[in-house]
């Protein structure tokens, strides 16, 4: 298990523990300096990667980074917590929409504004979270889902009903001051948008790990059960819907910065079921998953665009990425149930050395 | 933790591996360090709605630019360099815009953005295309928001604006439909008010508005409330498929105004085509236009572009839309001759502002530094026995509060080999 959820994340989600597992090999539970030290790796990679990459890919990395928050959040959710969400596009809109408003009301009073609107973004998807939360609290399995469904399907009505305030179609645009000394704008979206990513992919290792994650997975696998140990299910669904809200929040504030602009067509029903589908190919349950769904989201249709482009069939390419999606998931569901995060292309390597370090200890 | 970093590790050498090919643009060659300009060849972009709600007539605008640039570049082309126009679709979707337009000035590395289509679309990539210093010339919209020169120094229009538009329309209606009540269905975005900002600088406040979206197709709550208002008289800022649709709605519930629409919604032959059968509901509809009919074989230019649309557009179905669209690569071939040979972004800019440019329109196109909107005046036009006909003399006006005129200048005639030459 990636994120720490050690071994006791095993479930139906999940691949079979290879029987070959010693029983011996002690539980792996990396300490929070372990996790710290990798999120340090992975940004300097990232910060290494800005400068070697041109400006259009480090524009798609910004956009990876963007997404990650989402698909992160929805992971926990959804792989370790057991509910289905369809309304996560409307999550990220809310965070969006913040941003732009607040932006637009802080126009040219430094750049301290942009901390303080993407933090606002949170709160108020937090917030609105809540709600949702409170009521999927109270649903299970197709209703949740359908009640999701209708968030999604909400939000672009409401920007053309109070089109005063969201201009319809059309959108906001996203003012933003331009990046300080002499960084390239790509570059510093990347940086933005992947501290972002860094943060929120903490914050989630360390709370799937603790007692919390327990908690959720306890809920997942047998509410009866959980309740009879002494775990409050609705109070835990919602935690749980309340912490990947916040997550979708600041996905959708980085949108927003990324494109310095917002608009309904940017979060259509499409976006919500996309998400989903991308963390069950990526690996539903595992942060890592996350980390392959959100990679997805913007190569898939990246690819579907080169591949019309090649056969001059662009009238095709509204409906492509979905076609691809959809193929996709049923190939890697077909050779992988677990996801991609489930493939351990260098299981055998890392097996010998755990049996390496249990004749170690005895 | 450790997939994590596996994951991470992989998406890294991918996207290292895509660096190579990626970065394969940049330079562009022998021809200086211009982007998208290299000895041999220009290359330019554009986002149009290929698909999506908006696809109707639009559709065909970009392919009929390539068509006249594939003329040029057949006949030598301009200093000796080629015309590549490259297409993408952005299915009149704001977001998408934003995403098409960055892969084509950040990947692609284009010279220039040219005539990119739509106003809540285009808005968005304003100051994106500022910020990478790209020419963005000849919107097609008319939008209000392209002549702002010291805003967006490098933004042009080619529409004319539609609040110039509302009030030539409106001066119209002033005249011929006096006494009668005149209400406004528009798109809910700038397009929709910028036009009813002109028809209301000449009529004063309509008796009923109504607004719709793109991405719901039904108009009929709005065509109610205007019936119940007793409309007699109905302007519309609308795109083709949504003029269609109103035309068709109004017939369904017995609504019989006078309909009067933009140019950008009005191309009979798209709209014939989106209300097949119900095609005659378009008798009597009111418009407007500042470039030659498709309908007109007498005029020069038609004889011109249809000889280029059959020779290099696969004799597409000839219509307004192509009319525009090689109207668009006239000019934009007319600016970079002017530019001259040693071609740079700032020149071309300068090469437009510095203006005096004729071409197939009849009203005035008046570039300048301090004046960046499209052509200034347009001809009234009337569908009568399933034919769309100029009536009246063009006029012209601006976007403020200046009187609408008669404009006498005759019309240009095309040259000899109909590509403008070097000035």
């Amino acid at each position: 298990m990636s994120a720490g959820g050690g071994e006791d994340a095993r479930s139906a989600l999940r691949e079979r523990v290879p029987p070959e597992t010693p029983v011996t090999a002690p539980p792996r539970r990396p300490g929070n300096a372990w996790y710290l030290s990798g999120i340090a790796g992975a940004a300097l990679l990232i910060v290494a990667l800005t400068y070697l990459l041109p400006p259009f890919r480090t524009y798609q990395l910004a956009t990876v980074g963007a997404y990650l928050c989402v698909t992160a959040g929805l992971t926990v959710l959804t792989g370790l917590n057991g509910q289905l969400s369809l309304g996560h596009g409307a999550l990220m809109a809310t965070g969006a929409y913040t941003v732009a408003l607040l932006q637009q009301a802080t126009a040219g009073r430094g750049p301290w504004t942009l901390p303080v609107s993407v933090a606002a973004a949170i709160v108020v998807t937090t917030a609105v979270g809540a709600v949702v939360g409170l009521a999927a609290a109270r649903l299970r399995g197709p209703y949740l889902a359908g009640l999701t469904l209708a968030v999604a399907v909400v939000v672009p009505a409401t920007t053309s009903t109070f089109d005063g305030t969201f201009n319809s179609d059309q959108g906001l645009s996203v003012v933003l001051d331009p990046p300080p000394g002499t960084i390239a704008v790509e570059r510093w979206q990347a940086w933005l948008a992947w501290t972002g990513a860094l943060v929120t992919m903490l914050a989630l290792a360390v709370l799937v790990r603790g007692s919390f994650g327990l908690r959720m997975r306890a809920v997942r696998d047998d509410e009866t059960a959980a309740r009879l140990a002494g775990v409050s299910v609705a109070r835990t669904q919602v935690l749980a819907f309340v912490v990947s809200a916040a997550c979708a929040g600041l996905g959708g504030a980085l949108f927003a910065v990324l494109a310095q602009s917002v608009s309904p067509g940017a979060f259509p029903l499409s976006l919500s079921l996309f998400l989903v589908m991308a963390i069950v190919i990526g690996g539903l349950g595992s942060l890592a998953g996350a980390v392959w769904g959100a990679v997805l989201l913007v190569a898939l249709p990246a690819l579907a665009h080169t591949v019309t482009e090649d056969i001059e069939v662009q009238r095709l390419e509204g409906n492509l990425p979905l076609a691809l999606f959809g193929i996709t998931l049923i190939a890697v569901m077909l050779a992988a149930p677990g996801g991609i995060a489930s493939l351990r292309p260098l299981r055998h390597l890392r097996r010998a050395e755990r049996e390496r370090r249990a004749m170690r200890k005895t | 933790m450790r997939r994590f970093g596996t994951a991470l590790a992989v998406l890294a050498l991918a996207a290292a591996t895509t660096a190579c090919d990626g970065g394969g643009g940049e330079g562009g060659g022998g021809g200086g360090n211009t982007p998208g300009v290299t000895d041999t060849e220009i290359l330019v972009g554009t986002h149009m709605p290929l698909t999506g709600p908006a696809a109707a007539g639009y559709s065909k605008i970009a392919p009929a630019t390539k068509a006249y640039f594939a003329y040029v570049n057949a006949n030598g082309g301009v200093h000796g360099r080629s015309i590549t126009y490259k297409i993408m679709d952005d299915t009149y979707n704001p977001a998408t815009t934003q995403q098409v337009v960055r892969e084509l000035v950040l990947q692609d590395r284009v010279f220039a953005i040219l005539n990119g289509l739509g106003t809540p679309t285009h808005t968005g990539v304003l100051d994106f295309l500022k910020t990478n210093r790209v020419p963005d010339l000849f919107v097609a919209s008319g939008s209000r928001s392209w002549d702002q020169p010291d805003k967006y120094p490098g933004t042009f229009g080619f529409n004319v604006d539609y609040t110039v538009e509302g009030k030539i329309l409106a001066t119209h209606v002033k005249q011929s439909q006096s006494g009668r009540k005149v209400c406004f269905l528009g798109q809910d975005d700038d397009f929709g008010r910028d036009s009813l900002a002109g028809i209301e600088k000449v009529l004063g406040p309509v008796a009923a508005k109504q607004s719709y979206v793109t991405s719901n197709p039904n108009v009929g709550p709005q065509l109610g409330a205007l019936k119940q208002a007793g409309c007699q008289v109905v302007m519309l800022a609308t795109v083709p498929g949504f003029t269609a649709l109103t035309l068709g709605t109004a017939a369904k519930i017995g609504f019989k105004p006078q309909f009067v629409a933009s140019q950008v919604g009005a191309d009979l032959t798209t709209l014939s085509k989106q209300l097949g059968p119900a095609a005659r509901l378009t008798e009597g509809m009111i418009s407007a236009n500042y470039l030659p009919l498709s309908t007109d074989d007498a005029d020069p230019w038609i004889q011109l572009f249809k000889r280029v649309n059959a020779q290099h557009n696969n004799n597409a179905e000839f219509d307004n839309n192509i009319v525009y669209g090689m109207s668009v690569g006239y000019l934009f071939t007319q600016t970079l001759q002017a530019a001259g040979r040693n071609l740079t972004r700032e020149g071309l800019i300068a090469a437009v502002e510095k203006g005096g440019f004729q071409g197939p329109g009849f009203a005035p196109l008046r570039f300048s530094a301090e004046d960046h909107s499209g052509y200034g005046g347009q001809r009234l036009s009337r569908v009568q026995g399933g034919k769309q006909a100029y009536f009246g003399t063009v006029q012209e006006t601006d976007d403020g509060d200046g009187p609408v005129r008669a404009y006498a200048a005759a019309p240009a005639v095309p040259p000899q080999n109909g590509i403008p030459a070097a000035p």
